[in-house]
């Protein structure tokens, strides 16, 4: 009996240590997700960003770029690129700006969060400066125009023609902290 | 199965029986108490889901709002999910394994009696938090049994918090039954039984407690960052905070669908048990039945993204998850090529477990097509959130899994309680289940391809015929449970007497025991030629 009680011992304990491995790697996908995304470039996050080598334009190809502004639920900004639509050349540094206001009496803090769309496309997009790097602070009924400065890398695959950069604008002005805030204060908008 | 056994068991000679009133429910460490606990529980928590689920074919009786609210609607669906996978289909396989299980190896008892009675009664404190939601403000939840973030985090009604308490509390009991189950299997087997000797129950429940410990620990993951995120200020899957939602639903699934093996594996293993013994003859490819087993359990690890096809996935992505969910068909047509095999030349007879084993074999291969069909990729876009979906994991769930418990409780009835059920009513069961679940289900293929999407409580005139003839068939369904009820409950209280062997073609050691089956067996391990 004694070394059958021994054995189930150890079995029990590699079992539940598989099991707090497996809990834990529950959390691990989270980096593992992020790691992967990065190094394929899977989800449409740019990563290349900072100053770049000046280099001669490719003027053989045209890439038609689309600028989307997208309010987060609750937030009550004007937000809206100034051009919908540009034509650049692969190696071209462009500058294009989005316009924001802030309608409401108080002072208000905004994230912008980008997504590149076809994900593919991600990585070839660079971004030299944007406004999405910074949170973006405005008083009441202040405006502005957000500069954002953008290559588009000459390896960007032949079968590309379109990206579109779609920002999305989060409301992040601190207010109470969050355990204060109950689910009735957020306001939902209507579907 | 070539086990035989050499001498007759001593069992009660040291006068051992089971403790007088409610105590022996409360205290008990035998493996037939907690295994007809666990029974009991899960046709319990059946009929709860059940009642929830005519509740919803009620309402889409005919187009329009007239019974309920759409927020209670919503409630009754997820519940309703809830309920039937955690609480209905999951504790009747632990249940059957704790009474099977011993008995099949060998063993006295689980290799853990007191850790097995803890792992039961966690189960009635986690559905009595998850049903309560129901009455709080705000009511339970809502947001469909993926719980997909944000609807279940930001969106979410404050009883949240308590819905991941439950879904903590039955992981926990999940885990601890697996660990137990394993223990016996491995370490608690007749000298002579060895692994390829395991009757296939026995094999299939082993593949599925490792899938257990695998991705229980992944579900309770998930939900304590939904429970960090609502209350702790973290942006796991808040994109405002650089969080991701689509994470969500890659951990969830990571957990999910090796969750619908699980919720299978063990059914494979009780119809491999069950046609043998009625076609006369011994299981076609044992060997590949093993085989088979573990590759789908494999497999099930690498398959999660084909939930999520209309996520906007990169081509890479879809096609990986859409052949490699194709070369799961490989193994379970392996698997019902040798059911059909087993039958081939057999001298069959059509008992009610067989015929519900029967059944099983037919209708789990068509919902394994639809399954299929969903696999494909492209045209997943037109099928994502439609009741073709519904009727694809219901025709694996209900005549599935549901259909291969019912054919277990059958077949192992007369071991369990010493008399023979009434077959008459048993046959009646089960030909108004077939039909009510084919009118239930079969239509909604057709509302599916045409569109109709899931979870809504009022939908375009257009699908009211349908509609009006799966809500029938759901009646049907349900009421014909009650002749269940009715048959176990007289099957324990008297009958025809059982022989110890039951049934004229069973092999394996469970039907070397005396029928009903002591309360204490195999003390002396049986000897396996």
């Amino acid at each position: 009996m004694d070394a059958l009680q021994r054995k189930n011992r150890r079995l029990i304990l590699q079992l539940v240590l598989g099991g707090l491995l497996m809990f834990g790697f529950g959390f691990a996908l989270v980096p593992l997700y992020d790691v992967f995304c990065r190094i394929t470039g899977l989800n449409g996050k740019i990563t290349n960003t900072g100053p770049v080598a000046v280099e001669e334009a490719d003027s053989s190809r045209d890439i038609r770029v689309q600028f989307i502004g997208v309010n987060n639920e609750a937030m009550p900004w004007e937000f809206r690129p100034l051009l919908n639509t540009v034509s650049v050349n692969p190696g071209e540094m462009r500058q294009m700006a989005f316009f924001a206001r802030n309608p409401t009496a108080r002072r208000m803090v905004a994230q912008a969060i980008p997504s590149v769309t076809p994900s593919e496309a991600a990585q070839y997009l660079h971004k030299v400066s944007c406004f999405c790097f910074d949170q973006q602070a405005l008083e009441a009924d202040e405006r502005m125009e957000m500069p954002l400065l953008f290559v588009i890398d000459k390896k960007l695959p032949p079968d590309i023609h379109t990206i579109t950069l779609s920002y999305t604008l989060f409301d992040i002005t601190p207010v109470l902290p969050v355990a204060q805030i109950k689910t009735a204060d957020i306001q939902r908008s209507p579907l | 199965m070539d086990t035989t056994l050499s001498q007759t068991v001593g069992t009660t000679d040291h006068g051992h029986g089971p403790a007088k009133g409610l105590g022996r429910w409360f205290f008990t460490t035998n493996h037939k108490d907690i295994g007809t606990l666990y029974l009991w529980f899960s046709l319990l928590m059946f009929l709860t889901g059940g009642c929830m689920a005519l509740m919803i074919r009620a309402e889409l009786f005919q187009p329009g709002l007239q019974l309920v609210r759409p927020e209670f609607f919503n409630q009754m669906t997820t519940m309703h999910g809830l309920i039937m996978v955690f609480g209905a289909v999951m504790p009747a396989f632990v249940g059957l394994a704790n009474w099977m299980v011993p008995m099949m190896v060998g063993a006295p008892d689980m290799a853990l009696p007191r850790m097995n009675n803890w792992s039961f009664w966690i189960l009635p404190f986690a559905f009595s938090l998850m049903l309560s939601t129901l009455f709080m403000e705000g009511g339970g939840p809502n947001f469909g049994w993926t719980f997909y973030a944000p609807l279940s985090t930001t969106y979410a009604p404050p009883s949240v918090t308590f819905f991941i308490f439950a879904v903590h509390m039955m992981g926990v009991s999940s885990i601890m039954g697996a660990i137990n189950i394993i223990a016996t299997i491995l370490n608690l087997r007749a000298p002579g039984m060895t692994m390829m000797k395991l009757p296939l129950f026995v094999w299939t429940w082993l593949i599925t407690a490792f899938l257990l410990i695998a991705v229980m620990p992944v579900l309770a993951g998930v939900v304590t960052m939904m429970l960090m995120d609502i209350h702790f200020g973290t942006s796991f899957f808040n994109a405002a905070g650089g969080g991701d939602p689509v994470l969500f639903q890659h951990v969830f699934w990571f957990f999910g669908h090796p969750e619908v093996y699980i919720m299978i594996l063990p059914a494979f293993g009780i119809v491999s048990e069950i046609i043998p013994t009625f076609a006369r003859k011994r299981l076609f490819g044992y060997a590949s039945m093993v085989y088979a087993t573990s590759s789908i359990a494999l497999l099930s690890f690498l398959v999660w993204a084909h939930h999520m096809f209309a996520v906007g996935m990169p081509l890479a992505g879809e096609l990986f998850f859409m052949f490699a969910t194709m070369l799961i068909a490989v193994p379970t047509g392996v698997k019902v090529f040798n059911w059909v095999a087993t039958m081939y030349h057999g001298s069959m007879t059509f008992e009610t477990p067989m015929l519900f084993a029967l059944s099983f074999v037919v209708l789990f291969t068509i919902g394994g097509f639809s399954g299929l069909m969903l696999a494909i990729a492209p045209a997943d876009f037109q099928y994502h959130d439609t009741y073709f979906v519904v009727a694809h994991f219901h025709y694996v769930l209900v005549p599935g899994a549901i259909f291969s418990i019912m054919a277990g409780a059958y077949y192992w009835l007369p071991k369990w309680t010493g008399h023979m059920y009434n077959e008459s009513l048993g046959k009646a069961h089960f030909w108004l289940s077939f039909v009510g679940v084919n009118i239930t289900f079969f239509p909604m293929h057709f509302l599916g391809l045409a569109g109709m999407p899931r979870r809504i409580p009022d939908y375009a005139l257009q699908f009211a015929d349908f509609n009006a003839v799966a809500s029938t068939g759901a009646f049907i369904f349900g009421l014909s449970q009650l002749l269940f009820v009715y048959n176990i409950i007289s099957c324990i209280r008297g009958g025809e007497r059982a022989t110890d062997q039951v049934w004229e073609g069973s092999h394996g050691l469970e039907w070397t025991l005396p029928s009903p089956v002591p309360y204490h067996t195999f003390s002396q391990p049986p000897v396996i030629k």
